[in-house]
């Protein structure tokens, strides 16, 4: 999609302030009822897409995101606009600076369009932890578009925006993207630079792009990738076109490994199920190699995750304290004439503007890091992560990508799970394996359910090597085009 | 089962201040979220060396040099201090 729209603006088809503000009209059109976006970013937007016209008409190369509209998640910082995060301690927060990514398309001259809404700080499956407001799934408005991007994928979804970026700490590119049939790839850890990402759980944390193509997914990943001295923890990467590696592939020389404790998992859906055996005799046909395999420690990857990620939240949300940056009830005790105490300032700041799931898991981080209980939890929990990155490890000896349902079920119904934390847990069973063990994934839509007269899309997930991005768009794309 | 002394406890740790009713609240939340990952006891981790960084990276280091940013940046970034004066964030009394 990407690349038609690029061919028609270089080729003066289209001027790219016009496309600008025809996905505004869509925008205006139906984001009363998707509510995808927090906030848009018109002037700006409109500015950026005159000066590549310019270009253009000027004769200048562009970049092939030049003057394509897009949607940016709320956690990633743009200079001079409100960065919430979702959250009502960020209401007022004005990013001082760009986010490397967003630096990196600047460069590209990329339209921004306006931030996507999130489950507050990227913490949920469904977008209903927003401290603003739900986004509807485009497919059907009673049910979530999942999360925690689904405001970006809602707007990829809704033809709100061309394509959008998200980030997946556990899953939030991937099973949004499944829920509204768009695809969503998270990257190897270290693929791209995290600064300026609002961390939520560092050592998983990934930014990544939510698109209407896996060529469009490719397009983005090769412009936001590689090292940055920004985020010590970014890695050297080849500088590829992934976009250019496309189709090149022998699927003949494609092994898929599909392990048997995916279909073994007592909340798998029937009908996504029947899907995904759907995807498998789809490859099969196409000449690719099916290997059945086994990841005995998938049964332990969610309990992981849920020590690990909510012990790093705890220390990441420490900042906000009503000191430095955020909304804080020191601010308004010189209006009410409450006479607080710096000790005040945080117990109250942080009870005030922090929603119910944030402070659930920065209790229990706290409680699994507090003096005592270090071992059994912490420690334990990154000895399994290190028996489940060698389970890849030697999964990956025996085939090129791990083939599954990116989600037990399709897009659930707003409001069913938002009593039970532990049943909304569940919908990242599949998804947080990749961010435990470090490795890409992408998420493909692979065909629809029926479901109250409404098409629910069903997304896969492929999963490859560490740094093999190119593996796995190669596979989706395959798929996607056959 | 977490006991709301426990929660309570917790809290204080992490600087959240809670009522009687959410101590209530997080001690079925919690308990329910750590019985389920008791699940992790079932895996052998004997002289399996816990991960320290997924793909390895150590030793990240840079030059000890101050890098300036714009003045325009630093505006920025005070404007975001919830209580100033002049330049400089206002905070309370420490002791």
């Amino acid at each position: 999609m990407i690349r038609d729209l690029h061919k028609k603006i270089i080729n003066q088809e289209i001027t790219s302030e016009k496309l600008t503000e025809e996905y505004f009209a869509t925008i205006e059109e139906k984001d009363p009822e998707i509510k995808a976006y927090l906030s848009f970013n018109r002037e700006f937007a409109l500015a950026k897409a005159a000066a590549v016209d310019k270009k253009i008409k000027n004769g200048e190369k562009v970049d092939l995101l030049a003057g394509i509209p897009c949607g940016i998640k709320d956690n990633i910082c743009i200079e001079g606009l409100v960065t919430t995060a979702a959250s009502k301690i960020l209401e007022n927060y004005v990013a001082p600076y760009d986010a490397t990514v967003i630096s990196k398309l600047k460069e590209c001259d990329s339209v921004f369009l306006g931030k996507t809404n999130l489950d507050e700080f990227a913490m949920g499956a469904s977008t209903e932890n927003s401290a603003y407001q739900t986004t509807k799934n485009p497919h059907d408005i009673s049910r979530v578009p999942g999360g925690t991007s689904g405001g970006s994928t809602a707007a990829v979804a809704a033809d709100e925006c061309v394509w959008a970026l998200g980030s997946d700490t556990g899953g939030s590119i991937r099973q949004p993207s499944s829920f509204c049939g768009t695809v969503g790839l998270k990257p190897t850890y270290g693929m791209i630079s995290r600064y300026g990402l609002i961390a939520m759980a560092s050592s998983f944390d990934q930014i990544g792009p939510v698109t209407k193509t896996v060529e469009d997914a490719a397009i983005v990943l090769s412009r936001i990738a590689g090292k940055d001295r920004k985020d010590s923890t970014s890695m050297p990467t080849a500088e590829k076109n992934y976009e250019d590696l496309l189709g090149g592939a022998n699927i003949g020389n494609l092994k898929i490994g599909v392990p048997k404790e995916f279909f073994a998992t007592d909340g798998l859906d029937k009908r996504v199920k029947e899907k995904i055996k759907q995807a498998i005799e789809k490859y099969e046909k196409l000449g690719a190699k099916i290997v059945g395999i086994s990841l005995p420690n998938f049964d332990h990857a969610l309990a992981t995750y849920y020590i690990i990620m909510p012990c790093e939240v705890s220390s990441n949300m420490a900042r906000f304290d009503g000191i430095r940056f955020g909304q804080s009830v020191g601010a308004e005790s010189e209006k009410t004439g409450s006479d607080y105490t710096l000790w005040d300032i945080y117990f109250k700041t942080r009870a005030k503007y922090l929603g119910r799931e944030v402070k659930r898991r920065i209790m229990l981080g706290t409680y699994a890091l507090s003096a005592g209980y270090y071992d059994q939890y912490y420690l334990k929990a990154q000895k399994v992560r290190a028996l489940i990155r060698k389970e890849f490890e030697e999964a990956f000896k025996k085939v090129d990508v791990i083939l599954g349902p990116t989600s037990p079920t399709p897009a659930f119904r707003i409001g069913e799970k938002t009593e039970n934390p532990l049943e909304m847990y569940l919908a990242d069973i599949y998804t947080v394996t990749a961010n435990i063990a470090g490795i890409p994934a992408i998420s493909v839509p692979c065909g629809t359910i029926e479901a109250g007269g409404k098409s629910l899309p069903v997304g896969m997930q492929l999963m490859g090597k560490w740094f093999d991005e190119e593996t796995i768009l190669n596979a989706a794309y395959i798929f996607e085009n056959s | 089962m977490l006991k709301k002394e426990q929660i309570k406890k917790i809290a204080q740790l992490a600087r959240i201040e809670i009522s009687e009713e959410e101590a209530g609240k997080y001690s079925h939340e919690l308990s329910d979220i750590l019985g389920f990952v008791e699940k992790l006891n079932e895996a052998d981790t004997e002289g399996v060396e816990p991960i320290a960084h997924i793909t390895g990276a150590k030793n990240v280091i840079r030059e000890d040099k101050i890098v300036e940013y714009s003045d325009e940046t630093k505006e920025k970034m005070i404007n975001n201090f919830p209580e100033k004066k002049d330049r400089f964030d206002k905070v309370k009394a420490v002791f």
